[in-house]
């Protein structure tokens, strides 16, 4: 069967870099606009294939508002050859992207629940559209709370936002970092300990949890929940593996019965709980 | 201004709201309320731990130092936590350092009066340690984590 150019899923389009500015020292933010035809809508929690040319193909998750037409937002850390690649574009240039792919953060059908996200490192980015969701939408939902940890002060990810979201009446945001060096007077230890302060004066049934960051972080964050009494089917995980063709044709994200990239990245967490704990897979 | 007496504010404390009122008026014996200022070192690595201190206002960095390293602050305390665990352990000293970071008001507990008091009553002293253990216990796994130095690459 043929594919037209238009609908085939493993063929870029061009996308201008509008502007790009540094997040930390390894990280920068791009934001895309569609060279041609309508940028590209999305849903929380997808991801898009970003392709710098002549260099190769990365997965990077969308961390911009999905409400917010025509601005495609990505959020990269340098951690080789293409990311390298395309943490250092300018404005003005040209990049391809394929996309979006993955399931969503559901938290459109959550309304009326206490959404607690809990983002470790960089994970703040790929939960940072369901936190817009929640914010624009504040009154559809009982509660909102954001417990975010990083590794240092140094490395807070979209910290004057956080600073921003934390100055709103109508949430609870709690950041920590794992260590500091005096002179820092915010919180210390890991994304556990803060998690569990804010469950503590919550009524676990009524939580819906969004967690995404390092497999370890999450499997300690999904403990703290379970412990809270949130139920497993209201526990939400984004997984990352090595993710090339985006579409579940290469087979090089399987993870036990599913690719992650079809049928993830985010999980119901008792979907792939008995897998997220094996050190095998 | 409503005043509380130490007893009370024993009893609201989260370590010991389930210990009994004349456990708790035992406990009172052998504590006072302390102030500490902004930046005020409570106690320094190697301090006799003659103190343990329930944290009622404030925050409290834990730091850990080390020659010709800056002081590294690994743990941050705050309302409802204990600070001090080496009250507890032999040789009582402290194994880090601790410094308001803000205005902290806390209860501290006398360690050689807590522990004749649970020599003494040894009910007392497995209380003391049922209730205690848990918050260790929960510290214990942070720590683990933080061991892991989780946060390295992820795709953003």
């Amino acid at each position: 069967m043929s594919v037209s150019a238009a609908t085939d899923p493993m063929l870029p389009r061009r996308y201008r870099v509008r502007k790009t500015w540094k997040e930390l020292a390894d990280v920068s933010t791009m934001e895309l606009e569609a060279l041609e035809g309508q940028s590209m809508a999305f849903q929380p929690g997808q991801f898009n294939m970003l392709y710098a040319f002549g260099v190769g193909e990365v997965a990077i998750s969308i961390s911009g508002d999905p409400a917010e037409e025509g601005k495609l937002v990505h959020t990269i850390r340098d951690v080789g050859a293409v990311s390298g690649a395309l943490a250092s574009v300018s404005d003005g240039d040209m990049i391809g992207v394929r996309g979006p792919f993955g399931s969503a953060w559901p938290v459109a059908e959550q309304t009326g629940r206490h959404i607690v996200f809990v983002a470790g490192g960089l994970g703040l980015a790929p939960l940072r559209p369901a936190i817009y969701h929640v914010l624009n939408n504040r009154d559809q939902y009982a509660g909102l709370t954001v417990v975010y940890g990083s590794r240092s002060p140094h490395d807070l990810l979209y910290a004057e936002e956080v600073r921003g979201w934390k100055s709103r009446f109508d949430t609870e945001i709690e950041v920590t970092v794992d260590h500091a060096e005096p002179g820092w007077t915010g919180q210390v230890g890991v994304v556990t300990v803060p998690l569990d302060r804010a469950l503590a004066g919550n009524n676990g049934a009524e939580v819906s949890a969004f967690v995404c960051g390092p497999e370890i972080m999450m499997r300690f964050s999904v403990m703290s929940l379970k412990a809270a009494g949130v139920s497993e089917d209201k526990i939400w995980i984004s997984m990352e593996r090595n993710m090339k063709c985006a579409i579940g044709f290469c087979g090089h994200c399987q993870f036990g019965g599913d690719f992650i990239c079809r049928d993830g990245p985010v999980f119901r967490h008792d979907h792939v709980a008995k897998l997220i704990n094996r050190k095998e897979v | 201004m409503e005043i509380h007496s130490v007893g009370e504010i024993l009893a609201a404390h989260p370590v010991f709201r389930d210990f009994d009122e004349d456990t708790l008026d035992l406990l009172a014996g052998c504590a006072r309320n302390e102030h500490f200022h902004a930046d005020q070192t409570i106690y320094s690595e190697g301090d006799e731990a003659s103190k343990v201190f329930l944290i009622r206002e404030g925050d409290v960095a834990v730091e850990i130092s080390a020659p010709n390293h800056n002081p590294l602050v690994v743990e941050t305390l705050r309302a409802g936590d204990v600070l001090g665990w080496s009250w507890m352990v032999p040789p009582y000293q402290h194994m880090s350092g601790a410094r308001a970071l803000n205005d902290v008001r806390a209860i501290s507990l006398d360690a050689v009066c807590m522990r004749d008091k649970n020599e003494d009553n040894p009910e007392l002293g497995y209380q003391m340690f049922k209730h205690f253990v848990p918050h260790m216990a929960t510290r214990f796994r942070a720590l683990r984590l933080q061991l892991l130095d989780v946060y390295g690459t992820r795709r953003g």
